[in-house]
C-alpha cells in the first residue's frame, strides 16, 4: 500500500448525497478478475452517455460534459468533496479500487458508510469527516475558484486553504499509523514475521502431519 | 479450571499471537482456492512483489464457472472462460496444485477438500466462500473470507480474526426412518432461524448427529452459515478417523498414529461450557421443504403453506408475504400439492455418493413425471462421479430420466449455463433459496436428495417415506 503523508492537489466537488459504491463503480464491472484498471469506469454511469461494459475503449465513448469529473477545471483532482453517507452499499472493495485507481486520495464528506469507510482506510485512501457547515463552505469555495485546491497534512492532521486558514480533521491513530507508513493488513502481520516462524516451528513438532 | 469446547481447543492451537485488542493471529493449516475470489487476491500480491507464504497449504480447483455438459468444448462464456484460465495461469505461477477442469479430481471445493484428506481433523481450513464450514465436519475449524482475507492468508499464512461465542445444537434420539442430515438441518435453521447463530461457532452434537456419516456431518455443517454462523462443527470420533483413513493428503505410519492420537482429543470437555445451548427432539424430523425466500423459511412436508395472517409480528409478516407473492405460492396450500418444473440434485450440500446413492434408490425403476422439464444430478467431484458410475448408479438415475452431469456448482448458483427461468420452480438439494439465486425470477424450494428425486418421480413435493 502506498503511504500517505501530505498531498496538495485540485479538490472536485461530487454535490449529491448517499453516493452508493454502484455509482461509484456499477455492478457489470464486479466481474472482473483484476483490482486495477477501475479508474476509467468510476462514476460510469455519469460520466459516459453511453451504456458501460468491461473491455470497451472508454477513450471512444461519449463523455457526459456535464458531468464534474468531466470539466476541465476539475482535470488532475486528486482529493474528492462529497456530501452524507459517502460509499453505501455493497461491502466489496471495488469502490476504494476505483478511486483510487482514478487517482483519489483523499475523500472529504460529512459522514460515510462503515464497510466503505474501512475498506478505503485498507486500501490507502484517506477518508475526512467534517461538519456539514465546514463542508458547505468547502463547496462554495470549490465552486467560486478555479483550479481551486487544498494540503492535506496526516501527520499534523490538517487541512490548508489557500487563503492560509487551517481546518483540524480527526482520525484514528491506529489508521493513521497505517497510513503514514504504508502498512496493509499484510504489511502489519509481516511485521510479526517472528512470531510466526517460531509458531511454525513448534507446531510442526507438535503437529508433524500438517506440514508435509 | 472448566474444560474447554471443541472449538477453543483448536483456537488456543492455532494462536500465533495475541493482539491484545480481542482478535489474534491465528494460524491457518489449509487455504482452498477456487476461481471466483481469488484473482484480485493474486494480483494484489503480485502488485505489492509477495509471495506466498507456504505454497504447499494451499490447494485449488475451478468449480463455479465449469460447464456440467461437454467439457471438450472449453467454456462459452468469455467472463467465466476467462475466470478459469485466470485460475490456472495464477496457480502455475505460484506453484499452487490445481485440479484442472480436465482432471478426474476436479470438483467443488467443499467436496474435493476432504476427499482428498486436505482437510484433516483440527485442522484451521479457510477459502474465499461461505459454505466453508462444511470442513468443520473432521471436528475443524473452518469458515469462509472474503478476498482480501484470501491474499491475507497467501502472504502470510494467518489471519486477523476475534474469537467467536460457543453454541451447541445437540439433536438428542433417533432420528425416524428416511430421515436424512438435510432435513436435520434444515429443522435446526427452521428453530434457531438465519441470524440464530450470528456471531457463534456452532458445535453439532448429540446421538442423531453421532449417528450421521461423515457425509451427513458435512451436510449439516455446510449449512452452519445459514444459520448465520461462520463455522459449524462436529466432535471427531471413529467414523471421522476410518473417513480420513488413507486419503491422498492424509498422514503415513508413524504420523497417522501421532495423528490419530492428537485427534482423539478433538472434543468438548464434558465439563466445556458453551455460551448457549440448543436442544433439538430428533424424533420430531420430518422431511423438509423450504416454501419461501429464506432457508428458515421451511416446514415439513406434510405441512401447508405457513399463513402470513397468523404472523403477529409486523416485519415477520411482510417478510411472509413478499416470499410468498415471489415464490407463487398461496397460504395454506398443502405443501406435497406444490408442482415442480426442475430438480436439481447436486451443491456442496449434497452432491456426495450417499447423496446420489439415496437419490438413485428412490428413482430405481421408476420415471421422472412428465411435467418434469428437467431432472439433473451433478455429482461433487470427478471421483465421485467415477464412483456412482461404478455402483451403477448413473445407469438408474438417466434410465428413470435424469440427466447425469460433469461436477461442479453447477444450478447452485447458476453461474454456468445451467439456470431456472423466471417463475420456474425447482426443489433442489442446495442451501440457499434466496431470490433469484438459481437464475432470475427462478423459484428455489430446499429439500434432501432423497425429497428431490421423489419430486422429479411425482412431479410434485410428496413425503418420500411414504413413496
Ligand atoms: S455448490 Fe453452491 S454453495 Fe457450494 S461452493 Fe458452489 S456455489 Fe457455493
Amino acid at each position: 500500500m502506498e503511504k500517505f503523508t501530505k498531498l496538495k492537489a485540485i479538490v472536485a466537488p461530487m454535490d449529491r448525497p448517499n453516493v452508493d459504491t454502484d455509482a461509484i463503480i456499477p455492478k457489470q464491472f464486479l466481474k472482473s478478475i483484476k483490482r486495477s484498471g477501475f479508474g476509467p469506469n468510476l462514476f460510469d454511469e455519469w460520466r459516459y452517455l453511453d451504456h458501460g461494459e468491461p473491455g470497451m475503449d472508454n477513450s471512444q465513448r461519449p463523455l457526459n460534459k456535464e458531468f464534474v469529473l468531466n470539466q476541465d477545471r476539475y482535470q488532475g483532482a486528486q482529493i474528492l468533496l462529497a456530501r452524507e453517507n459517502f460509499g453505501c452499499g455493497s461491502s466489496r472493495e471495488h469502490a476504494p479500487w476505483a478511486l483510487l485507481d482514478y487517482g483519489f486520495r483523499v475523500v472529504i464528506a460529512p459522514s460515510f458508510a462503515d464497510i466503505f469507510f474501512s475498506n478505503s482506510f485498507k486500501n490507502g485512501i484517506l477518508l475526512i469527516k467534517l461538519d456539514t457547515q465546514v463542508i458547505e463552505q468547502l463547496f462554495s469555495d470549490v465552486a467560486a475558484n478555479q483550479g481551486y485546491e487544498l494540503s492535506v497534512d496526516l501527520e499534523n492532521q490538517t487541512i490548508t486553504k489557500a487563503d492560509g486558514s487551517v481546518i483540524k480533521f480527526d482520525v484514528d491513530e491506529f489508521r493513521k499509523h497505517r497510513l503514514l507508513n504504508g502498512l496493509d493488513d499484510i504489511g502489519l502481520t509481516l511485521q510479526h514475521v517472528d512470531d510466526i516462524k517460531a509458531y511454525e516451528q513448534r507446531r510442526s513438532v507438535e503437529a508433524p502431519w500438517l506440514f508435509n | 479450571m472448566a474444560g474447554k469446547t471443541l472449538y477453543e481447543k483448536i483456537w488456543d492451537q492455532h494462536v500465533v499471537r495475541d493482539n491484545g485488542d480481542g482478535t489474534a493471529l491465528l494460524y491457518i493449516d489449509r487455504q482452498l482456492v477456487h476461481e471466483v475470489t481469488s484473482p484480485q487476491a493474486f494480483e494484489g500480491l503480485r502488485l505489492a512483489d509477495r509471495k506466498l507464504w507456504r505454497v504447499d497449504a494451499n490447494l485449488a480447483t475451478p468449480d463455479h464457472n465449469v460447464p456440467t455438459t461437454d467439457r471438450s468444448k472449453g467454456i462459452e462464456d468469455p467472463i467465466s472462460r476467462l475466470q478459469v484460465e485466470t485460475l490456472d495461469q495464477n496457480c502455475s505461477d505460484f506453484g499452487i496444485t490445481e485440479f484442472k477442469m480436465d482432471d478426474i479430481r476436479q470438483g467443488i471445493v467443499h467436496v474435493i477438500g476432504p476427499e482428498q484428506g486436505a482437510t484433516l481433523p483440527g485442522m484451521t481450513v479457510v477459502c474465499g466462500d461461505s459454505h466453508t464450514s462444511t470442513h468443520g465436519a473432521f471436528g475443524a475449524l473452518a469458515h469462509g473470507i472474503g478476498t482480501s482475507e484470501v491474499e491475507h492468508v497467501m502472504a502470510t499464512q494467518c489471519l486477523v480474526q476475534a474469537k467467536s461465542k460457543t453454541m451447541l445444537v445437540s439433536v438428542d434420539g433417533e432420528v425416524n426412518a428416511g430421515i436424512t442430515a438435510k432435513d436435520i438441518v434444515l429443522a435446526i435453521i427452521g428453530e434457531i432461524g438465519t441470524a440464530g447463530g450470528t456471531g457463534y461457532a456452532i458445535e453439532f452434537g448429540g446421538d442423531a448427529i453421532r449417528a450421521l456419516s461423515m457425509e451427513g456431518r458435512m451436510t449439516v455443517c455446510n449449512m452452519a452459515i445459514e444459520a448465520g454462523a461462520r463455522a459449524g462443527m462436529v466432535a471427531v470420533d471413529q467414523k471421522t478417523i476410518d473417513f480420513v483413513k488413507g486419503r491422498p493428503y492424509s498422514p503415513k505410519d508413524e504420523q497417522w498414529q501421532q495423528a490419530v492420537k492428537a485427534w482423539n482429543e478433538l472434543h468438548s470437555d464434558s465439563d466445556a461450557q458453551f455460551d448457549t445451548s440448543v436442544n433439538i427432539d430428533a424424533a420430531t424430523i420430518k422431511p423438509q421443504v423450504t416454501w419461501g425466500t429464506s432457508p428458515e423459511m421451511v416446514v415439513g412436508v406434510d405441512n401447508k403453506v405457513p399463513d402470513p395472517d397468523n404472523e403477529t409480528d409486523d416485519v415477520k409478516r411482510e417478510g411472509m408475504i413478499a416470499a410468498l407473492n415471489y415464490m407463487g405460492l398461496t397460504a395454506n396450500t398443502p405443501m406435497n400439492e406444490i408442482e415442480v418444473d426442475k430438480v436439481f440434485i447436486g451443491s456442496c450440500t449434497n452432491s456426495r455418493i450417499e447423496d446420489i446413492r439415496a437419490a438413485a434408490e428412490v428413482a430405481k425403476g421408476r420415471k421422472v413425471a412428465s411435467n418434469i422439464k428437467l431432472a439433473m444430478v451433478v455429482p461433487g467431484s470427478g471421483l465421485i462421479k467415477q464412483q456412482a458410475e461404478q455402483e451403477g448408479l448413473d445407469k438408474i438415475l438417466t434410465e428413470a430420466g435424469f440427466e447425469w452431469r460433469e461436477p461442479g456448482c453447477s444450478m447452485c448458483l447458476a453461474m454456468n449455463a445451467d439456470r431456472l427461468e423466471p417463475g420456474e420452480r425447482c426443489a433442489s438439494t442446495s442451501n440457499r433459496n434466496f431470490e433469484g439465486r438459481q437464475g432470475q425470477g427462478g423459484r428455489t424450494h430446499l429439500v434432501s436428495p432423497a425429497m428431490a428425486a421423489a419430486a422429479a418421480i411425482k412431479g410434485h413435493f410428496v413425503d418420500v417415506t411414504t413413496l
